[in-house]
């Protein structure tokens, strides 16, 4: 599986996912949300554009001298006892972990919330080797449960479902006989889990932030899971994206202030942790033994190059909450791990623009995904890139016209750059066109318009598409 | 143990434009540094203020007393939380805040307590995590934020705050600092002067909670599903 969720064409995808009306509601809904909790935080905090800038030149200065923070990363986790293995690949990567589980003869292992290992596909590899493989963020867990489920957004994953779904999951999987109350369901949740996490053999979690003059490991949560699984098994092992390194402590508290405020509106989640090795001597709870796994797989193509800014990206989900298209389409229409604007950039540079290249096309170029980014991407531009990119590469560009008009313009009346065009919007555009980024300046249609490089649709053809559309769909 | 290090990092430096790794610590000269003014001005009573705010808005009780009514204070929240089991750190600052008195005569009022025990090794867990209520106190403590920063140790067992029912953090007034800056400042100074930064430092802000179920926010999850501070006016 890996990054890629599915095997669907982009446009099958988005046509499957415009049917679910639910998924549709709940992701207006939470984006709605999530996006006036990061403003109100960044409000509360003063001067954001100057923490969006200092944030900004930690992270260039970091990517520009990778090389050197990650050996001093990897020498100072060593003088602390730990082991660290550098993969160049996601086969490298899964292989060293099965290594361990081998050795350590482990039957069951449990996981807190990690992107990286989605994307190198481990819990497969792991699976295979016969061990019970354990997802511990509630989100992930319900959609492991509900038999592996996709996540369609990277901070709340299981966005798509809704509370009565969740029951009937867990009805089904863990004769759960109580209410759709989300209180009630969480409680169940804790009741399983907590015996998983007094049995596990090894506990595996991402890294939000590595620090690199420590040789620690940062991890932020809400729930307290990342702490269950580094404190309770023998083994811990750490995945990680190399880019995902600051210089010192005093860039990690600036970019987790970041992160906090741009995921979920707090000032800092309940829980972050820096893990420094093992246990040390004295010590009962926590790892023996701690491995720390540093992932290239497809970022050292980035470096160097136009696209490089991407990997300042600290997975905050900002962009995903503001996009336009994301709330039309869904997170599962990416086809991949990474949904929303991040995930549009992201996704082809990693896994190929001949998987990947309609999503450079997922996006209006409206810029809300710019301005929203706490680390200041230029997310717009590097859609248009690509698309320049696939353009000079293919002679012509991957979806016709028709296509990306219906990708986007499916359920004509709510779509954004429609209602937005045309002063027309329905009830589950109305938060978004208060938007201001996105309803005034020259609008969405016309920044579309203007990219020379994409089939824009005159105005012309546009409206005769329209019609021909609503007529298909039985609307005229 | 250090694998593939040698390859991987040539090719990052290649990528970079260079010829071999940069061994040489890079100068960090940051154009912007908000941090040096947010909430750098506040006095301590002040940053108690801004502390009792937040804990509003992060589902925690505060407490305010001094070290005289520290052991009664302590013990009605206890109670409150539906007494024992509880579980503490082996902590001298316990003893320092004079509540040796009030741990010694809880076991005779049917109080358990576990103190935790290096000695005994992975029982203390089996223990701590059939505890009501843990109680640590909070080695810095985050005023914007509400949040108690632990050091784990020795003594200092990771999993206190973490798996018992509920926890209550005992917080000197002298540990509280305007914001995570000022926590990050001191331990990368341990790290500058080459002294050993404790294995786990947890930065814990009010009990656990989540937003995974249609984003309505559920208070306690994994870890304790209610937390209260004391703050201990110790001038
Ligand atoms: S690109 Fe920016 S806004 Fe989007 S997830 Fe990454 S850091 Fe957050």
């Amino acid at each position: 599986m890996a990054m890629k969720i599915g095997n669907e064409k982009f446009k099958d995808n988005v046509n499957k996912q415009m049917e679910d009306t639910f998924m549709r509601g709940a992701v207006a809904g939470a984006q709605e949300r999530l996006r006036t909790r990061r403003l109100d935080a960044a409000e509360e905090l003063g001067n954001w554009e100057e923490w969006r800038s200092h944030g900004e030149e930690i992270r260039q200065h970091t990517l520009d001298h990778l090389d050197y923070y990650l050996q001093e990363l990897s020498e100072n986790l060593q003088k602390r006892g730990g082991h660290v293995f550098f993969a160049a690949t996601a086969e490298e990567a899964n292989d060293y972990v099965k290594g361990i589980v081998k050795e350590k003869r482990a039957k069951k292992i449990l996981k807190a919330k990690s992107m990286v290992t989605e994307e190198i596909g481990l819990n497969a590899v792991l699976e295979q080797e016969g061990c019970d493989v354990i997802e511990t963020d509630l989100g992930e867990y319900i959609l492991q449960l509900d038999d592996h489920d996709p996540p369609s957004h990277i901070v709340t994953p299981a966005l798509h479902k809704n509370k009565e779904q969740i029951k009937d999951v867990f009805a089904e999987k863990l004769e759960y006989k109580q209410t759709s109350e989300p209180e009630e369901l969480a409680l169940h949740a804790r009741e399983k889990l907590r015996q998983e996490f007094l049995q596990a053999d090894i506990g595996i979690t991402g890294c939000n932030f590595a620090i690199a003059e420590s040789g620690s490991v940062g991890l932020v949560t809400n729930e307290g899971n990342a702490g269950m699984v580094s404190d309770l098994p023998d083994t811990q092992i750490c995945v990680m994206g190399m880019e995902r390194i600051v210089p010192t402590f005093e860039e990690f508290e600036v970019l987790v202030g970041l992160l906090t405020r741009s995921a979920v509106g707090q000032k800092l989640t309940s829980y972050i942790t820096a893990l420094t090795g093992p246990r040390t001597a004295g010590e009962v709870d926590g790892p023996s033994e701690f491995h720390l796994v540093i992932v290239d797989n497809g970022r050292s193509g980035i470096l160097g190059t136009e696209f490089q800014s991407v990997l300042q990206c600290i997975r905050c989900a900002a962009c995903i909450n503001v996009c336009p298209v994301y709330r039309h389409i869904g997170g599962h229409s990416y086809n991949s791990i990474y949904p929303g604007p991040i995930g549009a950039v992201l996704t082809p540079l990693l896994g190929g623009y001949d998987d990947f290249k309609e999503l450079p096309y997922a996006s209006t170029l409206c810029a809300a995904c710019t301005d929203a980014c706490p680390v200041k991407i230029p997310l717009h531009q590097l859609l248009h890139r690509h698309r320049q990119v696939i353009v000079e590469k293919e002679g012509r560009a991957p979806i016709s016209e028709k296509m990306a008009m219906k990708a986007f313009g499916i359920g004509a009346s709510s779509n954004p750059l429609y209602a937005a065009g045309s002063k027309v919007a329905s009830s589950v555009m109305k938060p978004f066109t208060k938007d201001e980024t996105i309803s005034k300046g020259p609008g969405p249609l016309k920044a579309w318009t203007e990219i020379r490089d994409f089939p824009a649709p005159n105005k012309e053809r546009f409206r005769d598409w329209f019609k021909q559309h609503q007529k298909e769909s039985g609307k005229a | 143990m250090i694998q593939n290090r040698e390859a991987f990092l040539a090719n990052v430096a290649s990528r970079l434009s260079r010829t071999k790794v940069l061994t040489e610590r890079p100068e960090r000269n940051w154009n912007y540094r908000p941090q040096d003014k947010t909430l750098t001005d506040k006095t301590q009573d002040e940053l108690v203020d801004i502390l009792r705010d937040q804990c509003r808005l992060i589902h925690t009780e505060l407490i305010e007393t001094d070290s005289a009514a520290l052991p009664n204070v302590l013990a009605e929240a206890v109670a409150a939380y539906g007494g024992g089991p509880l579980a503490i750190w082996q902590d001298p600052r316990y003893e320092a805040f004079g509540l040796r008195e009030k741990l010694q005569s809880w076991p005779k009022q049917g109080i358990d307590v576990h103190e935790w025990n290096p000695s005994i090794g992975y029982d203390n867990i089996s223990i701590v995590e059939k505890s009501n209520i843990g109680i640590t106190f909070s080695d810095i403590t985050l005023a914007e934020s509400g949040t108690v920063v632990l050091f784990s140790g020795e003594g200092k067992g990771r999993t206190v705050s973490l798996l018992p029912n509920k926890y209550i953090a005992l917080i000197p007034k002298s540990t509280i600092v305007p914001r995570m800056t000022q926590a990050a400042q001191q331990i990368s100074k341990q790290v500058q002067e080459g002294k050993s930064i404790a294995s786990c430092i947890n930065f814990i802000t009010g009990p656990s909670n989540s937003a995974d179920i249609e984003m309505n926010l559920v208070v306690g999850v994994h870890g304790p599903v209610k937390a209260a501070y004391i703050v201990i006016d110790d001038k």
